[in-house]
């Protein structure tokens, strides 16, 4: 866990934004993704979120919803993310963070679960669908296997949901940025920003802001008031779209370039 | 019955959900609370059920059914007879007078049949709510008169062809609609499955049918039935009935799965019969699911019952024993499905003919003594095309 708050801490002293990428693990092959995440770490990322796919995701877009589906009909498991993510240590010091729902979780086993994520050199988990109310037990397990725990916040959320998100969260809150599934969108709402605010008036701990995050301008934009932005749909989007492994690893980095740009605080 | 935890049976149930949707869940939480006790929501749902859906529906005794399974007495609950043909606009007049209570202008819904599409599109109708009904691609094929009826009553169809193209991806992209429209959206579930507080507002406004059955059995034979019978998908008709004679202690509740080919392969969607602890579509319970979590691909004749979940409450009454749960394979489903046809007059759902399908194949363990209702969930007609296809050459 220490590498992923290092790294928020880092992106804190230099005054820049802190940039996560997340990547569906196994799209297009799991080998492409021990591939990808160096190259991503390389263009500028901060940090990777790891998506393990489940066949049936609430939280996700189509977009990341077809990447998962893609994954799993390649055989994607979470035995395989487990090796990937070994590989991927073998070369690089990237935090990482795992993004996926309960049932994967619950079925491997939550203490054997996060006990060989920790092993394997993750950082943090976000299971999309254990809210704080259905998470006590699961909080306790990061814990113990120092993992930092990363809650949702929306803008729906009450005052009462915020604080116990913000309470829970070791590793960073996850701020949604604006109501809907995830995907790209245009431009940023203007409650974004005071969202941030009750949520920092909660927690000293990191914020990123997720969901419709697509451009430069976008993780520029969210980095004035939070101390990071996470990328995904349209990362995954350029990876669906390239014809073959290794060009998906070189748009991504490229595009990965594009975004981290954004950290660097307009001048 | 009490549930150990806030939306929760036993281990089973709970609100495993994005962020996202949490605080919706609460408000609806709160609103149906505030209408639970409420004479004048009581009110208004008796009239609709009254003048709207037909209610009560009748209990029809079945003179050759009855003397197939040794003289037992059998009933038929008559839920066909419901307007829209099935025993889900009960649930839909009610949570459609919530969301009008709640001020929600648009409702969305998932199906499978297409029966709980028609009723929600049907109650958005008689409300003037705007409706849009997500439906697996696969489905509308299978039911596309219903797509067709869906249509006409207003509301707009969207097939979904994400993941199996059957109803559990139609849940998923309901979950997702709803998630991105939360503020004006009311999410009408058609089942007792779903995160809390689906399971237990949608088991309150199908009890009408055990409370009816049980009322209209004493007033006829004079004593409770020994056993009660319905189809288990979701499972909200089977609970429906089971929350009429729950308390009576001697009353045996049966729910009958969607035993598909059999439970040798994966080509059923048995998920008490054959399933394991999981969470799926917000609420823990007993899922069709591989080693590694994920969802299995289901299959049954009947597009109703094909879902790789059930509603937490059946799970808990399974793992108390207070009702036990078996399947009928496709060829018993068609088997009774004929047979009901031809010796009583009444066509019946794919869905409900698993139930009938099991009073057939347990004949040798009933005897006169016995008294037995099963739940006609729903009629046939939007069977027939696909029957016709599935039974080519017998009828």
């Amino acid at each position: 866990m220490s590498r992923l708050s290092d790294s928020f801490a880092r992106a804190r002293a230099e005054g820049r934004g802190h940039l996560t990428i997340f990547i569906t693990a196994g799209d297009p092959s799991l080998e492409a993704t021990a591939e990808l995440v160096p190259a991503l770490a390389e263009a500028g990322a901060d940090a990777v979120e790891l998506g393990i796919p489940f066949s049936d995701p609430l939280a996700d877009g189509p977009v990341i919803q077809a990447a998962g589906q893609r994954a799993l009909e390649r055989g994607c498991t979470v035995a395989g993310v487990l090796d990937c993510v070994r590989a991927i240590r073998a070369r690089c010091d990237l935090p990482l963070a795992f993004m996926t729902c309960y049932n994967p979780v619950l079925q491997n086993g939550p203490e054997r679960f996060a006990r060989e994520a920790r092993v394997a050199g993750v950082d943090g988990v976000l299971v999309t669908d254990l809210p704080p109310a259905e998470a006590g037990p699961w909080v306790e397990t990061l814990a113990q296997n120092d993992l930092g725990a990363i809650f949702l916040v929306a803008p729906s959320s009450t005052p009462e949901r915020v604080e116990l998100a913000a309470r829970l969260s070791t590793g960073f809150v996850y701020c949604v940025s604006r109501p809907g599934v995830t995907g790209t969108r245009d431009d940023l709402p203007a409650e974004l920003f005071d969202l941030v605010a009750r949520i920092r008036e909660k927690t000293d701990r990191p914020v990123a802001v997720g969901f419709g995050i697509a451009r430069a301008e976008h993780v520029r934009e969210v980095c004035r008031v939070a101390d990071g932005a996470i990328v995904g749909s349209a990362m995954v989007r350029v990876i669906a779209e390239a014809p073959d492994a290794a060009a998906a690893v070189e748009r991504a980095a490229a595009f990965a370039r594009e975004l981290a740009a954004g950290k660097a605080p307009a001048g | 019955m009490a549930a150990v935890k806030r939306g929760y049976f036993g281990r089973y149930g709970g609100q495993y959900v994005p962020e996202m949707l949490a605080p919706a869940l609460d408000e609806l939480e709160a609103a149906y609370e505030a209408c639970r006790e409420d004479r004048e929501f009581r009110d208004e749902l008796e009239f609709y059920f009254r003048e709207y859906v037909g209610r009560p529906t009748g209990l029809t005794y079945l003179p050759r059914l009855s003397e197939h399974c040794n003289g037992a007495r059998v009933y038929l609950k008559r839920e066909d007879l419901c307007h829209t043909g099935s025993h889900k606009l009960n649930n839909c007049i009610g949570q459609a007078l919530l969301a009008r209570r709640m001020g929600k202008p648009r409702l969305i819904a998932e199906t499978g049949a297409g029966q709980h599409g028609v009723a929600t599109a049907t109650v958005a109708a008689l409300f003037g709510l705007e409706c849009v009904v997500y439906m697996g691609e696969v489905d509308t094929v299978r039911q596309a008169l219903n797509v067709f009826r869906m249509k006409l009553l207003g509301a707009t169809v969207e097939p979904v062809t994400s993941g199996t193209q059957t109803l559990k991806d139609a849940i998923n992209e309901a979950i997702r609609d709803w998630i991105a429209n939360v503020g004006d959206t009311y999410y009408l579930f058609g089942s007792v499955a779903g995160p809390h507080p689906y399971p237990t507002i949608v088991a309150d406004f199908q009890s009408v049918v055990g409370r009816e059955a049980r009322a209209q059995c004493l007033e006829r034979e004079g004593r409770l039935p020994t056993k009660v019978v319905a189809c288990v998908g979701g499972g909200s008709n089977a609970m429906g009935l089971f929350k009429g004679f729950i308390d009576d202690r001697e009353v045996e509740l049966i729910g009958v799965e969607g035993g598909g080919l059999g439970l040798a392969g994966d080509d059923h969607a048995a998920s008490l019969c054959a399933g394991t602890y999981g969470v799926l579509h917000g609420a823990a319970s007993y899922i069709l699911q591989d080693a590694d979590g994920q969802i299995k691909g289901t299959h049954s004749v009947s597009a109703g019952l094909d879902y790789p979940g059930v509603g937490p409450e059946h799970a808990y009454l399974k793992d108390t024993g207070r009702a036990s749960y078996t399947l009928a394979t496709d060829d018993e489903a068609l088997e009774a499905f004929l047979r009901l046809s031809e010796w009583e007059g009444i066509i019946p759902a794919l869905e409900s003919a698993h139930a009938v399908a099991w009073a057939l194949t347990h004949r040798d363990e009933l005897t006169s003594e016995d008294l037995v209702i099963i739940n006609l969930s729903g009629r046939g007609d939007k069977d027939a095309e696909e029957a016709r296809r599935v039974l080519a050459g017998r009828v």
